[in-house]
């Protein structure tokens, strides 16, 4: 499963299309940061609400290729501006966190 | 001079603020415990913040009006204005960005807005501890647009807090000091060893009261020549203004 596969399959909005063939095999959902930068591993999609550019900073740090916002959430102007300049492909979908988990887990379990 | 400041109580506005928490126990208490300066500092809301300033002035008690705002990131930030006109204005701009959410009073507490003698005037309808539609950066830059002062709180807690919700300081955030909780430097607790990355700004260290008993168990102690809303701010940034 790569991260075009899940834009395609999760019906998944593309603010910013790098790492479309990064391998995607796991990911970490989680809205406080602080956890994110001590749990999150290399190589998993983050999804959050979060909309502030420390989020595509720490998604940098931990070497995750993508975000998904959930909920039609808007970036703040300098998240997107910083997923350009770190390269984190950064995604929106109109479901929430659980519907967005959920479809995920039966996609790569 | 030296002056003893807690930087941050709550009043009977704030739903999980004590009943006893009038603005006339607060001022008679931080004054009674050695206090020369206290922050007025209710969740999103200043309403309590004038009335306990008048109280403050009438036995030497410096009061700094503001509140405790929760932003869209659920990060809780201190702000404090200079002047009533301009605490009216942060009043507005706060309401502007509210989420609304009734208050249930059994589950979540009373939000009182009272007078000096502690009549009741008022109760906010909407529930003061939810985030607001407000990003921390669009806060800041408002609190500084009109001449306030802009405190992170208690960033060493694992909730509600900069280092929780967003991990280190963001890029081009100003601040005139950032808040360390009562717990910090206590009992083996060792946020600033474990995160470097916080330990190199100025700090500030407050009680966080809710309860009568928890005011000024803390305070910081900060230089400047009188008391002024400017000299406190340049306090905050110059020199070690901190008691740990």
């Amino acid at each position: 499963m790569t991260v075009k596969d899940l834009i395609e399959k999760l019906d998944l909005k593309c603010l910013n299309p790098v790492n479309l063939d990064a391998e995607v095999t796991s990911a970490y959902a989680c809205d406080l940061l602080s956890d994110v930068m001590g749990n999150a591993r290399s190589g998993q999609v983050w999804i959050t609400m979060q909309t502030h550019k420390n989020v595509t900073a720490i998604a940098s740090l931990k070497d995750m290729p993508a975000v998904i916002i959930v909920r039609d959430g808007v970036p703040d102007d300098d998240m997107l501006q910083h997923a350009k300049d770190e390269d984190i492909c950064l995604l929106v979908s109109k479901d929430t966190t659980f519907e967005v988990c959920g479809k995920l887990y039966e996609l790569i379990k | 001079m030296q002056f003893k400041a807690d930087m941050h109580i709550h009043s009977v506005l704030s739903p999980c603020g004590d009943i006893e928490m009038s603005p006339s126990a607060i001022v008679e208490t931080a004054k009674a415990r050695g206090m020369d300066i206290i922050g007025i500092t209710d969740h999103n809301s200043t309403l309590n913040a004038d009335v306990t300033r008048r109280l403050g002035e009438k036995v030497g008690l410096h009061v700094l009006m503001g509140a405790e705002v929760t932003t869209k990131e659920e990060v809780h930030c201190l702000a404090f204005m200079p002047t009533t006109e301009k605490l009216a204005e942060f009043q507005a701009f706060l309401d502007s960005r509210v989420i609304y959410f009734q208050n249930d009073v059994d589950r979540f507490g009373y939000q009182l807005v009272v007078d000096e003698e502690e009549n009741i005037l008022d109760q906010v309808q909407h529930l003061l501890i939810n985030a607001l539609d407000l990003p921390m950066l669009e806060l800041q830059q408002e609190v500084y647009r009109l001449g306030g002062i802009f405190i992170p709180a208690h960033i060493d807690r694992p909730t509600f807090s900069l280092s929780s919700q967003l991990g280190f300081v963001p890029s081009g955030l100003k601040f005139h000091a950032m808040e360390l909780s009562y717990y910090c430097k206590r009992d083996g607790y060792r946020f600033l060893e474990d995160h470097p990355w916080f330990s190199d700004l100025n700090f500030i260290q407050s009680s966080d009261a809710h309860f009568v008993p928890d005011i000024a168990k803390i305070h910081s102690v900060l230089e400047m020549p009188f008391f002024s809303f400017d000299n406190f701010k340049d306090a905050l940034r110059q020199g070690e203004p901190v008691i740990l």
